[in-house]
C-alpha cells in the first residue's frame, strides 16, 4: 500500500481495511475450530503428496526426501514400469475389473432406489431398505472369508453344483472366477448403501409432479421414467463423474484378501503390485511410488475429462 | 425413508390400473428376490455355525441347522487371540470415535460459516485429498518418520478425519441450523465459541450419531493399516486376527482331496462362528442409527 498519494479512494479504502481486520479477529475462532482438521489433513494427506517426490529419485528407505545427497533420476522409474513385463497385465487387470464393476455397480443402486421408491407399503419399503443396507457393515475380511467358505471346494456353491451333477471347482484357484466373484460380492455388499443417496433424492421429489402425471393418466412405470428419473438426474451425473474418476482407483484391500497363487494372473492389480513392490520382500519404494503416482494421475485425468464433458453437455459438474 | 406415493395419494390404492398391477407385482418380486439374495448367505452362516461340521461339508445344511452343536462357539471362546483382538478393536474404535468427533464437528461447523477467513482456500485444501493422494508408500514413510510404526497411533490417528465426512458435516450445518437462533445468541452477547458449544452442538445430535457410526464402522472393519504398521501380535485388532483364521489358512487349498477335507472339517466351523462373533456388534448397532442416514447422506452438494 502506498502512502504517498492521498487520493480519496485510498483513504476510503483505509477504513474498510481496519474493519476487515476487525472482522478477521471476530471470526478467527472459526480458524481455531478448523485447526485440528487442517493439521490432520496436512500430516496424513499433504505430507504423503510431498513424499511422492521419491518417485523421481533413486531412493533408499531412510533417505531424506530433499537432501544434498539426493539422486534425481527424472522419469526413469516410470519408463522402467512401462517396460516391466507386468505392465500390460496390470493395466489390463485393473482396467477390466473396474470397467466391469462399473457397468454392473453403477446402474444397480439406481434401479433399486427407483424400485424401492415405487413400493406402496411404506413399512415394507423401510424393512427392505434396512435389509439391503446391512451387508455394507460387514468387513472386507469377513466378506472375503464368507466368499472363501461359500466358493471353496466343499462350500455351499460346490455342494449345490454337485447335487445337480456338476463337477467341483476350486473357484479361488481359477482365473476366470476372480472377476465375477470380486464384482458380484462388491455389489452384494454395497448396492443398498449406494442406493441410499438416490432414495434420499427421490423422497425430495415434489409430490405435485406425481399428482399431475397421474391426472394425465400416466402409469406408475411411466412416472418412473418421466418424473422419478429426471428428478434424480443431477445426482446421477455427479455420481457418474465421481465413479469415472475412480475408474482405475480400485483398492488393494479386497484384492489382496482374494489373491491366491491360482488366480494371481488376473487378481494382480496396480494397487496390489505397489504394495508388494514397496512394502514386502526387498522394498523398492521409489519404483512402487512411481507406479502409484502413475495410477493416481490417470484417475485425476479421467475425473477432469468426465467433469469437463458433463459440464459441456449439461449443467451438472463437480466444479 | 419416505415412500412418496401413498403419502400424497392414499386413495390411489383403490384405483390401481391394470398395467400398474403388473408393475407393482414385478417390482415386489424383484425386491423380494434381492432381499433373499442378501439374507440367505447371512442366514446360512448362522445355521452352518451351529450345525455338525460334517453335515455342513456334506451339503446337508440348507434351510435349517442339522444336529445343533455349540462346539464352534466353545472353540472360539477358548481362543485368546480373538478376545485380545476384540479388546484392541474396541479400544481403537472408541479412541477413533472420540477424537474424530472432536476434530470433525468443529471443523464442519467452521467450514459451513460464510464468514470463515480464507474460506475458499480452505475448502479447496480439503477437496484436493478427495481426488488425489500420495499413495501407499509415501504414506507409510510419513508414518515411519513420525515414529508411529507399531503403535496404536498408527491405527487411530490417520482415521480421525475423513474429508468426505467433513463435507457431509458441513452440508448438515448449512441446512439445519436456523440462522435466527445464531442471531439471537449473538445479540445476547455469546461469542463464536460459546454459540458453537451451547447452541450448535446440542442441535447436532443427528450428525454426531451418523459420524460416530461412520468412523466406528470404518475403524472396526479395517485391517490394512494394522497389517502394515503393527508387528506386535498383542496389538492386533480383531480383523487382523480374523484374517489369519478366515483367509491365511485357506491358501493351502490344492492338496489331495482327503487332506483338504480334513482341514476343512477342523477349520470350517471355527470360521463360521468367528464371522458371527465379529460381525454381531456392528450389525446390531446399525438399525438404531439408520434413521439418521438420510440427513447425512446428501453429499452431492460438494459444489458451492
Amino acid at each position: 500500500m502506498s502512502f504517498v498519494k492521498r487520493n480519496p479512494a485510498k483513504r476510503n479504502g483505509k477504513i474498510p481495511m481496519k474493519k476487515r481486520i476487525r472482522t478477521f479477529i471476530d471470526n478467527s475462532p472459526y480458524l481455531w475450530m478448523l485447526l485440528p482438521a487442517v493439521i490432520t489433513v496436512f500430516v496424513f494427506c499433504y505430507l504423503p503428496i510431498y513424499g511422492v517426490l521419491i518417485a523421481f529419485q533413486d531412493f533408499m528407505p531412510g533417505d531424506r526426501i530433499l537432501a544434498d545427497t539426493t539422486i534425481w533420476v527424472g522419469f526413469r522409474n516410470f519408463t522402467r514400469f512401462f517396460s516391466d513385463v507386468q505392465f500390460l497385465p496390470l493395466m489390463k487387470n485393473t482396467f477390466l475389473l473396474c470397467i466391469y464393476g462399473f457397468i454392473i455397480g453403477f446402474p444397480l443402486p439406481i434401479i433399486v432406489a427407483l424400485s424401492l421408491n415405487a413400493v406402496r407399503n411404506r413399512r415394507a419399503g423401510k424393512v427392505l431398505q434396512t435389509i439391503y443396507t446391512a451387508p455394507h457393515f460387514i468387513s472386507l475380511v469377513v466378506l472375503v472369508g464368507m466368499l472363501r467358505l461359500f466358493f471353496g471346494r466343499y462350500g455351499l456353491v460346490n455342494n449345490a453344483a454337485a447335487a445337480l451333477g456338476a463337477e467341483r471347482i476350486s473357484f479361488f484357484l481359477e482365473n476366470p472366477a476372480f472377476r465375477p466373484m470380486y464384482i458380484l460380492s462388491s455389489n452384494w455388499q454395497d448396492f443398498g448403501w449406494s442406493a441410499v443417496i438416490y432414495i434420499a433424492a427421490l423422497s425430495n421429489v415434489d409430490p405435485q409432479l406425481h399428482e399431475a402425471a397421474m391426472i394425465d393418466g400416466a402409469s406408475r412405470l411411466q412416472r418412473v421414467f418421466h418424473v422419478d428419473i429426471p428428478a434424480i438426474m443431477p445426482m446421477i451425473s455427479v455420481m457418474l463423474i465421481m465413479s469415472i474418476g475412480g475408474l482405475m482407483g480400485v483398492g488393494y484391500e479386497k484384492a489382496l484378501l482374494m489373491q491366491t497363487d491360482g488366480n494371481l494372473g488376473v487378481s494382480e492389480l496396480i494397487a496390489t503390485y505397489v504394495y508388494k513392490k514397496g512394502l514386502t520382500g526387498v522394498p523398492d519404494q521409489a519404483y512402487a511410488t512411481a507406479i502409484g503416482l502413475f495410477n493416481s494421475v490417470i484417475n485425476v485425468v479421467l475425473l477432469i475429462i468426465a467433469n469437463t464433458t458433463s459440464k459441456r453437455f449439461s449443467d451438472n459438474s463437480l466444479w | 425413508m419416505k415412500q412418496g406415493i401413498n403419502k400424497i395419494n392414499p386413495g390411489a390404492v383403490t384405483r390401481i390400473k391394470r398395467g400398474d398391477k403388473v408393475f407393482f407385482f414385478v417390482n415386489a418380486v424383484f425386491l423380494g428376490l434381492l432381499a433373499i439374495l442378501i439374507l440367505y448367505p447371512l442366514y446360512f452362516i448362522v445355521i452352518a455355525a451351529i450345525s455338525d461340521p460334517d453335515a455342513v461339508l456334506a451339503g446337508k445344511v440348507v434351510f435349517c441347522p442339522v444336529n445343533i452343536t455349540w462346539d464352534g462357539f466353545r472353540k472360539v471362546f477358548e481362543r485368546k487371540d480373538i478376545w485380545t483382538g476384540y479388546r484392541n478393536t474396541i479400544v481403537y474404535t472408541a479412541e477413533t470415535v472420540v477424537l474424530s468427533l472432536l476434530v470433525t464437528i468443529p471443523a464442519g461447523w467452521a467450514l459451513s460459516r460464510k464468514k470463515l477467513p480464507f474460506r475458499k482456500f480452505l475448502i479447496v485444501f480439503f477437496i484436493i485429498p478427495m481426488f488425489f493422494g500420495g499413495g501407499l508408500i509415501p504414506f507409510y514413510n510419513v508414518m515411519s518418520r513420525l515414529h508411529l510404526i507399531n503403535t496404536s497411533g498408527a491405527i487411530v490417528l490417520p482415521a480421525i478425519l475423513s474429508v468426505w465426512n467433513l463435507f457431509m458435516t458441513k452440508t448438515f450445518f448449512e441446512s439445519s441450523i436456523p440462522e435466527g437462533l445464531l442471531e439471537a445468541a449473538r445479540i445476547d452477547g455469546a461469542g463464536k465459541i460459546r454459540t458453537f458449544l451451547f447452541i450448535v452442538v446440542p442441535l447436532s445430535k443427528a450428525i454426531m450419531a451418523v459420524m460416530a457410526l461412520y468412523y466406528a464402522v470404518g475403524q472396526w472393519n479395517s485391517y490394512f493399516n494394522a497389517m502394515i504398521f503393527l508387528q506386535d501380535e498383542k496389538m492386533y485388532p480383531l480383523q487382523l486376527v480374523l484374517k489369519e483364521i478366515l483367509i491365511a489358512s485357506e491358501s493351502t487349498v490344492g492338496g489331495s482331496g482327503e487332506t483338504i477335507l480334513q482341514q476343512y472339517r477342523l477349520a470350517n466351523q471355527l470360521k463360521y462362528v468367528s464371522v458371527i462373533v465379529s460381525s454381531i456388534p456392528v450389525l446390531c448397532l446399525y438399525p438404531f442409527v439408520q434413521k439418521y442416514f438420510a440427513q447425512g447422506v446428501m453429499i452431492g452438494s460438494l459444489k458451492d
